[in-house]
Parts: structure tokens; C-alpha cells; sequence
């Protein structure tokens, strides 16, 4: 196959969608014009643990508008609860294995028990307000501090999918020798993710016919889930998703209410509309969990690790055995002989945590890397240089090399551009006025995620040489619709301006939902697939054609450039092939299998970060003056729309360092500040102006384009950089997250 | 920093008491009128996106908190999720949608795309209404002007500085 010179792909060409986004066009899933819809409204339980006694709906029912009350005694039960996989897994993936309103137990507060279902909104939400819940309660158990004492190992996590403990070597006898160690246990507050729209779903029944416009990182996932759970046949199901207002995992899974939403529609013979309230989406979509991380870390004078043991105490539901999956990295990025590290959870009275951006190495390796600051400063040696004495060009866990790294570039480029260099270690030694300055820098480090299923693509040929290419993939930020138009195009052959992706709807090909930053890799994968199969298909047809100028030249030798196949002085562009042999269009699916799990190489994501803080040293108030991220992330498909999504990402750490905290309420086992005025996200104020640096590294293993992904190494390592700064600006380790006022006091 | 709702308070009449059934409420969007049905307690957020299909105005949060909602009534920024419907009649509203009267973007619509101001585009909307009138405000004068206006806009996709320099673009072009 001749490889067309790609001309689109990596270029920072501004989003296909942008004029749809900026002029209110774009049109997001409760927004689609449907005839004679209603609107459910959910009731959510007020009580953590205990059931449900009685429901008094009269009042409710009584109320104009209303078209029904549903109740566990009402609602349809279930024809089937698929177990608990992640979405990328490509299979039915319900956030949770417990479904609402089949029988009168009350595991969480919020916990759906009642749908409201009338003709418009306000009538829905002001009939559910009246709806009488009698309840038996008990004390629910829900923080770390209740349920320490009743924590287990759990053989496995993260839907059976990771082992509940991982060892290799002898972590105690590692440091028992260790010339030198450091323990520290670091805890993190629960963190939700408040995408700015809420999740909803719309849904319309046609006969038997199901229609879900649905906001989901997955339309196959939310097909697989509603099929299952419904007892429907797939095939009569679609799920449309254009426009998705953000996710960051809150819609990775697939929660009760698109279902939900179904049955509502069916029991009302209407179309209905559930839109989320921001105080539910605390409680309906899952959350990352509070927690906390024990951190030891041995090594010899030189600074060598001689052992890593990395222990996380977790709550998960009532009925799964779920924590995010914080201490893989810590096994693998460094060369070190021995580690352990464990789960514990213990059962609480809350959903089952779930997916949130980064999940897993956001607090994961935030221990790790300000246990590394701690290390260096105990060691007297720069924090740079002991991660580079540990370095490790094998993946630490299997010893099999990396299939890309880049590391290295990382640090050097990023403190060049942060001007690390000439650091004064002291803490406590900068001061401006009032305000103490530190510098701090931390590892990041995301897996590519492990994926099984084939992804497929399809790509379409005009006649008038344009080119429209599908997959079933929703875009919620990450500028799919744009970049996976530059990779077709150049696949093609053809410029990127006749090219568009078609996108957010199960009718298209099918693809896995696009979590854990595998979305760019996978779909480009396909995508790429689709577009050199048909360009081949079109060089074949003209070389064997013989009222084609080409006829007879080798395929290998026929290249193609702005839609023309050339071969020595011959060519023929698409278009006129296919008019002179009456073909409206040609078109070819792709398809592509990602590398199997014994692959025998090490793949992950690396990058450096870098932060400057100021702390009021009166008042305890932290600022983060600058920050500087460098990253490796394989091929970039868009420089533009990736040093934005790493921009982001970079921002949700400064979040998660010092703002973001869902704070539970232990007797009532409800969250006390579900709202976006009391759970503090970053606002333009806190914001600094991001440094990006860009390092390519070519990957041949980890898919054909060898793209990484940036949706979550952007965000690891941040909060670590920013507590290191901390401790250099004032002296103090602060282990908790995020890092507030008081603890600086 | 948008404002709850601007003073809707009409010289000394005072209105005559509507509701709580439904009403006729005459709206005037982005220069057309609309007469529709609704009850008192329907807020203009819901009014403009359940009644009138104009979804450009977004539903953050429906608490006055996120600023995804903000439109312009008279000129002024206000949350719509936190304005009732029946109090803007005889008051001129604008949505994201009505911003630029022609096909042309608005020179802060191009700015937004040219320098990626936004990700999902969720608080896009909200973000350029509230840019538009503080540039309008003289309320941009340097960033950190910039960043305490537009911090009742959240973008949880964290396009900040993007969305400044997207400001200052427009500011300095004019
Ligand atoms: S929807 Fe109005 S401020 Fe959030
Ligand atoms: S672009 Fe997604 S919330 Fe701002």
C-alpha cells in the first residue's frame, strides 16, 4: 500500500463544530424538537439505608397535568441485570449491578423511588415535590471514618477486571533495607464530576420501536444496557447522540435513567423527557469515591527504590465490589524490585463510584509523586533527578519495554520551559510581600486503555469527490467530529475541507464507548481502516479499468493527492472515475482489532508537570500562578483541539487540588453541598494560563496512527505538583485533597 | 457577574395578580414576538427552550449558579433559569441565537472558534452572552478584569484561558 503524505492529520484546524457550539445551533439530547412530549421528574429517597414504607401519591396524581406516578409497585421489574463491566469493554454497561424501584429496599440516599411523569415540567417537578414517602430507616454507614473497622480485601475490583492485590519481589524486605523510607497516608475527599449538562435522555416510542436521544459517552453502550434491561431485541433500539454538554465519566456508564426514562414513555404513551436536576446528578451517575492512600516508599542513599507498597481504603456500594484503580501506575513507571499493593473497601451506603476523569492515577499517582518530592527532599537531591535515577525504559511490573515513552523529553522540555533549572530546594526561602512562592513537579502517567472488541468505520465516496465518514461515536468535547475528518482525509487522499465525519448515532458503524482516553486511538483506528480500504478499492478499480488512464499500473505505485490517483505521468481523480463508470458513490467499512492483552509491551502515557504557587501566609490562601504541562501522547490528530483537552485537564487537577470536595453529611449519609455553588469547581478566576508542550513519540503498537489519547494525562500529576509547591512555598506537607485554607492556617 | 434578574418593576402600575393557571404571556425574542400559555411559576429559561425551541440558552444548573442560562433582557445580562416568563413581557430579550442580526458571526462567535474557547460548547452559549456584554461594560481592561466578570460562567471543560483570550481578541480588534 502507498502511503499518501498526510497533509490534515495534526493540524490545529480549528472544530467542524464550532459555528453550530457558538450560535446555539448545536442541539443536545433534551433538545431535539419532539411533538407532544412529557417530562419525568425523579424523586430521589431522603433516607441512606433502610426501605421504603409507603408512597402517598394522591396529592401528586391530583395535580393538573400530572399523567402518572411510578412507584417500585408501578414500575415494570427488569428482564435482566447485566453485570458490571466498564464501557470500553463494548458490552451491555450498567453503572451499577442494583436497579431502582424493583422492590422497596433503599440502599443510598437519592436512590430513585418515584417518577413523576406530566405534561410539562413545572407541573412535574412542583407533582413530585408531593409525593409522601414514609420510610423505616437506618443509620447508614457512608464515610471512611464509619466503615474502616469493616473493610475486607476484595479478590477483585473495577468489574473483575483488576486484581484486588498486586505484588512482586518482598516490599518488606525491600524496606527493611532500605537506607531511607517515607510513609505518608494521603486522603482525598469524593469528587463528582458536574459536567455542565446534567445527564437526560429523551425517549420515543415507536410501536416497538425504542428511540433514545441520550446523553452518553457510549450510543452502543446505552443500546446494550436499555436492551438488556428492557428484555428488547438491539435491533430495536437507536440511541442518537450529536451533542453532549461534557461527561468526564458521569456518562461512561450506563445509569438507570434512560432506562427509566423508557419505561416512563411507555407507561404515558408519549414521548418523555428526563432531564437530571444538578442536586440529582450527586447521587444518579456515580461519583469518585472518598479515600484514602497509604504510601511507603524505601530507598538507598543514592535515592534507588528498593520498594513501593501502595495501600487504598475505599467505600463502594452495597452490591459491588468497585474502586478506581489508583495503584496500578505505581507498580510500573519506576524501577524498583519489590511492591505491593492492595484494595480494601468496605460497604457503604452509597451508589457504586464510577469513572471520573483520570480515574484512578488522579489520586494514585498523586501519592506517589508527592511521596517522590518527599523522598528527594529527605535525599537532598532535586526532584527531577530522583525520578531520573529510577527511570525505567521497561514497564516496572512486567519488564516488557514501553511501546512509547517519551518521558525523559517530557521532563527536560517542560523545565526548560517552566525555568526549573537553578531551583533553590529550601522551602520557606521565596517571599513577595505576603505571599509565599513555591515550585513543584510531579510524574504523570496514564495507561492506554486495554481494549477488546473490533471498532468499526465507514467510509463513503462521491461522486463529486467529497467524502462523508461514519462511526457511531458521540462527541461531548473532544472535537471527534473534527479530527477524525482530518485522519479520513488523509487516508483518503483528499483535502480535509471535502471530508466530513459523521457521528452519534447507533444506525452508524459500531464502536466501543469513548472512555479512558482511548477514544482518539480507536476511532482514528477505524477510521483510518475505512478510508485506506476504500482508496484501495478505488486504485484498484482504475488500474484494472481499462478506460482508466491508469489501467495497468501497479497499485503499490499509485499515489493520491487531493482526490487524484496518479501513477508516473498517468491519473485519474475519484470523481471521474466513478462518473465515467455510472457509480454514484463507492464506499468501504473498516474495521480494527485492537492488540490482543498478552501484548508483550508496556503501554501507557507519560508527561512532566510543573506549578508555581503563592500562599498568603497569613491568610492560607493558595494561588496557582502558572503551570506547565509537557506530554507525550503518541500522534496528535489535532494540535489545537489536544493542547485544549490536556488545557483542560491540567485545570480539573488545579480543581482537585484545592477546590473540589463532596462533603457527606454521616448521619443522614446525604451529600451536604450537592449544588454547583457549594461543590467548588474551578471558575475563570482560579484559572492561570496553561503551558502545553507537545512531545510526538512514534508508537507502532499501541494502534495504526500510534495516538495515545490526552483526555486524562493532562489532569495526573497535577495536584502533586501543586502540593509540592506548596510544601516548597511554606514547609508543609499537606495530605489531604483537596488542600484548603484551614490546613494552611 | 450576571445579575439575578434585572428590575422588572414597571413605573407605579402595579400588575394585576396572574396565575397560578396558565397565562397568556406575550415574550419578545430577539425582536419577534411570541405569545404562548404558560403558568406564572415557568421560568424564561424554560420558556425560551420548552416553548419557544430556542436551546441556545443552556440549563446548567436551574439555580442561578453556572451562568449557562445567561441571555440579556434590555440589554442587561440575567440568569434565566432564576427570571419568571411573565415578568419580561414588554421587556426586550436576547438570545445567544439573536446576538448577531445577520448570518455573519458576531466577532466574539469567531473569536471563540478561532481560539477553541470551548469544548462540549455546553456554556458556550452563556459565556459569550456575558463576554459580549462586559466588552460592551468596558469591563475588560486587562485579564484580571476579565477573569472576575466571566467567573459566573463555569466552563467545567476549563476552556479559561482560552475564553480570555478569545475577549481580549475582540477587545482589540474594536
Ligand atoms: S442554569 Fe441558570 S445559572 Fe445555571
Ligand atoms: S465548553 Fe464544556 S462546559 Fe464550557
Amino acid at each position: 500500500m502507498t502511503a499518501t503524505i498526510p497533509s490534515a492529520t495534526g493540524l490545529p484546524l480549528d472544530r467542524v463544530d464550532g459555528h453550530a457550539k457558538v450560535s446555539g445551533r448545536a442541539r443536545y439530547s433534551t433538545e431535539i424538537p419532539i411533538p407532544d412530549t412529557a417530562y419525568a421528574y425523579v424523586v430521589g429517597s431522603r433516607i441512606a439505608a433502610g426501605r421504603v414504607v409507603a408512597i402517598d401519591a394522591s396529592a401528586a396524581r391530583a395535580e393538573e397535568g400530572v399523567l402518572a406516578v411510578i412507584t417500585h409497585e408501578t414500575l415494570p421489574r427488569i428482564a435482566e441485570q447485566p453485570p458490571l463491566v466498564p464501557s470500553l469493554g463494548g458490552t451491555a454497561a450498567p453503572g451499577q449491578t442494583f436497579f431502582p424501584m424493583q422492590d422497596d429496599t433503599v440502599h443510598y440516599a437519592g436512590q430513585q423511588v418515584a417518577l413523576v411523569v406530566a405534561d410539562t415540567y413545572e407541573q412535574a417537578q412542583h407533582a413530585a415535590h408531593l409525593v409522601r414517602v414514609t420510610y423505616e430507616e437506618r443509620p447508614p454507614v457512608t464515610t471512611l471514618d464509619q466503615g474502616r473497622d469493616l473493610a475486607y480485601e476484595p479478590e477483585r475490583i473495577f468489574g473483575g477486571w483488576i486484581p484486588g492485590r498486586t505484588e512482586r519481589g518482598d516490599a518488606a524486605a525491600g524496606l527493611r533495607e532500605a537506607d531511607v523510607t517515607v510513609d505518608g497516608t494521603y486522603t482525598y475527599a469524593a469528587n463528582n464530576h458536574n459536567p455542565l449538562e446534567a445527564s437526560c435522555t429523551t425517549a420515543v416510542w415507536d410501536g416497538d420501536d425504542l428511540l433514545l436521544y441520550d446523553a452518553t459517552q457510549g450510543v452502543n453502550a446505552t443500546r446494550m444496557t436499555v436492551a438488556r434491561l428492557l428484555g428488547l431485541p438491539m435491533s430495536r433500539i437507536r440511541v442518537v447522540s450529536h451533542y453532549v454538554g461534557g461527561s468526564f465519566g458521569s456518562k461512561a456508564m450506563i445509569h438507570a435513567h434512560p432506562t427509566l426514562a423508557a419505561m416512563a414513555a411507555r407507561a404515558v404513551g408519549r414521548p418523555v423527557k428526563l432531564f437530571l436536576t444538578r442536586e440529582q446528578m450527586f447521587t444518579s451517575v456515580g461519583h469518585r469515591e472518598e479515600q484514602e492512600q497509604q504510601l511507603t516508599l524505601g530507598a538507598t542513599r543514592e535515592g534507588r527504590l528498593t520498594a513501593v507498597r501502595h495501600l487504598k481504603l475505599s467505600p463502594t456500594s452495597h452490591f459491588d465490589d468497585w474502586a478506581e484503580p489508583s495503584i496500578g501506575t505505581s507498580s510500573q513507571i519506576y524501577a524498583c524490585p519489590n511492591y505491593e499493593g492492595a484494595y480494601r473497601l468496605f460497604r457503604a451506603n452509597t451508589m457504586t463510584p464510577t469513572f471520573m476523569r483520570a480515574p484512578g492515577e488522579a489520586g494514585g499517582m498523586h501519592a506517589l509523586e508527592c511521596s517522590m518530592d518527599e523522598l528527594a527532599h529527605e535525599l537532598g537531591l532535586d526532584p527531577i533527578e530522583l525520578r531520573l535515577r529510577n527511570h525505567t525504559e521497561v514497564d516496572a511490573m512486567t519488564g516488557h519495554p514501553w511501546s512509547s515513552s517519551g518521558l525523559r523529553e517530557c521532563y527536560a522540555r517542560g523545565a526548560d520551559r517552566f525555568g526549573w533549572a537553578g531551583r533553590d530546594a529550601r522551602p520557606g526561602t521565596r517571599r513577595e510581600g505576603d505571599w509565599l512562592i513555591g515550585t513543584g513537579m510531579a510524574t504523570a502517567a496514564y495507561p492506554v486503555a486495554p481494549l477488546a472488541n473490533p471498532q468499526r468505520a465507514r467510509a463513503r465516496l462521491y461522486a463529486d469527490g467529497t467524502a462523508v465518514v461514519q462511526a457511531a461515536t458521540p462527541e461531548f468535547g473532544t472535537g471527534v467530529a473534527t479530527v477524525m475528518a482530518q485522519v479520513a482525509a488523509d487516508g483518503l487522499g483528499i483535502g480535509v475541507d471535502r471530508c466530513r465525519f459523521e457521528n452519534g448515532d447507533t444506525d452508524l458503524p459500531t464502536i466501543a464507548a469513548a472512555v479512558g482516553s482511548a477514544g482518539a486511538g480507536m476511532i482514528s483506528a477505524a477510521v483510518h481502516s475505512a478510508a485506506t480500504a476504500l482508496r484501495r478499492q478505488l486504485v484498484d478499480s482504475a488500474v484494472r479499468d481499462p478506460g482508466s488512464p491508469l489501467h495497468g499500473a501497479d497499485p503499490v505505485r499509485v499515489s493520491v493527492r487531493d482526490g487524484v490517483m496518479t501513477a508516473d505521468d498517468a491519473s485519474e481523480s475519484y470523481a471521474d472515475l466513478l462518473r465515467r463508470t455510472m457509480r454514484p458513490d463507492a464506499e468501504a467499512v473498516g474495521q480494527w482489532n485492537p492488540p490482543p492483552h498478552d501484548t508483550p509491551y508496556g503501554m501507557m502515557t507519560f508527561g512532566a508537570q510543573f506549578a508555581e504557587v503563592a500562599v498568603d501566609a497569613d491568610l492560607g490562601v493558595v494561588r496557582v500562578r502558572r503551570m506547565t504541562g509537557a506530554f507525550a501522547p503518541g500522534r496528535v490528530l489535532n494540535a489545537k483541539t489536544a493542547r485544549s483537552q490536556l488545557m483542560g485537564g491540567m485545570l480539573w487537577g488545579l480543581g482537585q487540588a484545592l477546590l473540589e470536595a463532596n462533603h457527606m453529611h454521616p448521619e443522614t449519609g446525604r451529600w451536604a453541598n450537592a449544588g454547583l455553588g457549594e461543590y467548588l469547581v474551578p471558575v475563570n478566576a482560579d484559572a492561570p494560563d496553561v503551558d502545553i508542550e507537545l512531545i510526538e513519540v512514534e508508537d507502532d503498537v499501541v494502534n495504526p496512527l500510534g495516538v495515545k489519547g490526552v483526555g486524562e494525562i493532562g489532569q495526573v500529576g497535577v495536584s502533586a505538583a501543586i502540593a509540592n509547591a506548596v510544601h516548597h512555598a511554606t514547609g508543609r506537607r499537606i495530605r489531604t485533597l483537596p488542600i484548603t485554607i484551614e490546613d494552611l492556617l | 457577574m450576571s445579575s439575578p434578574g434585572p428590575a422588572l418593576a414597571r413605573g407605579d402600575t402595579t400588575p394585576a395578580e396572574r396565575g397560578p393557571e396558565a397565562v397568556r404571556v406575550t415574550l419578545s425574542v430577539n425582536g419577534t414576538e411570541h405569545e404562548i400559555h404558560i403558568e406564572p411559576r415557568v421560568s424564561l429559561l424554560d420558556a425560551l427552550r420548552e416553548r419557544l425551541d430556542l436551546t441556545g440558552a443552556k440549563k446548567g444548573c436551574d439555580q442561578g449558579t453556572c451562568g449557562a442560562c445567561t441571555v440579556w433582557v434590555d440589554g442587561r445580562r440575567a440568569l434565566a433559569c432564576l427570571t419568571l416568563a411573565v415578568t419580561c413581557e414588554g421587556h426586550e430579550i436576547t438570545t445567544v441565537e439573536g446576538l448577531s442580526a445577520d448570518a455573519e458571526p458576531h466577532p466574539l462567535q469567531r473569536a471563540f472558534m478561532e481560539q477553541d474557547a470551548f469544548q462540549c460548547g455546553y456554556c458556550t452559549p452563556g459565556q459569550i452572552m456575558s463576554a459580549a456584554a462586559l466588552l460592551d461594560e468596558g469591563h475588560a481592561r486587562d485579564d484580571a478584569e476579565i477573569k472576575e466578570w466571566m467567573s459566573g460562567n463555569i466552563c467545567r471543560c476549563a476552556a479559561y484561558p482560552n475564553i480570555r483570550a478569545a475577549i481580549r481578541a475582540v477587545r482589540d480588534q474594536t
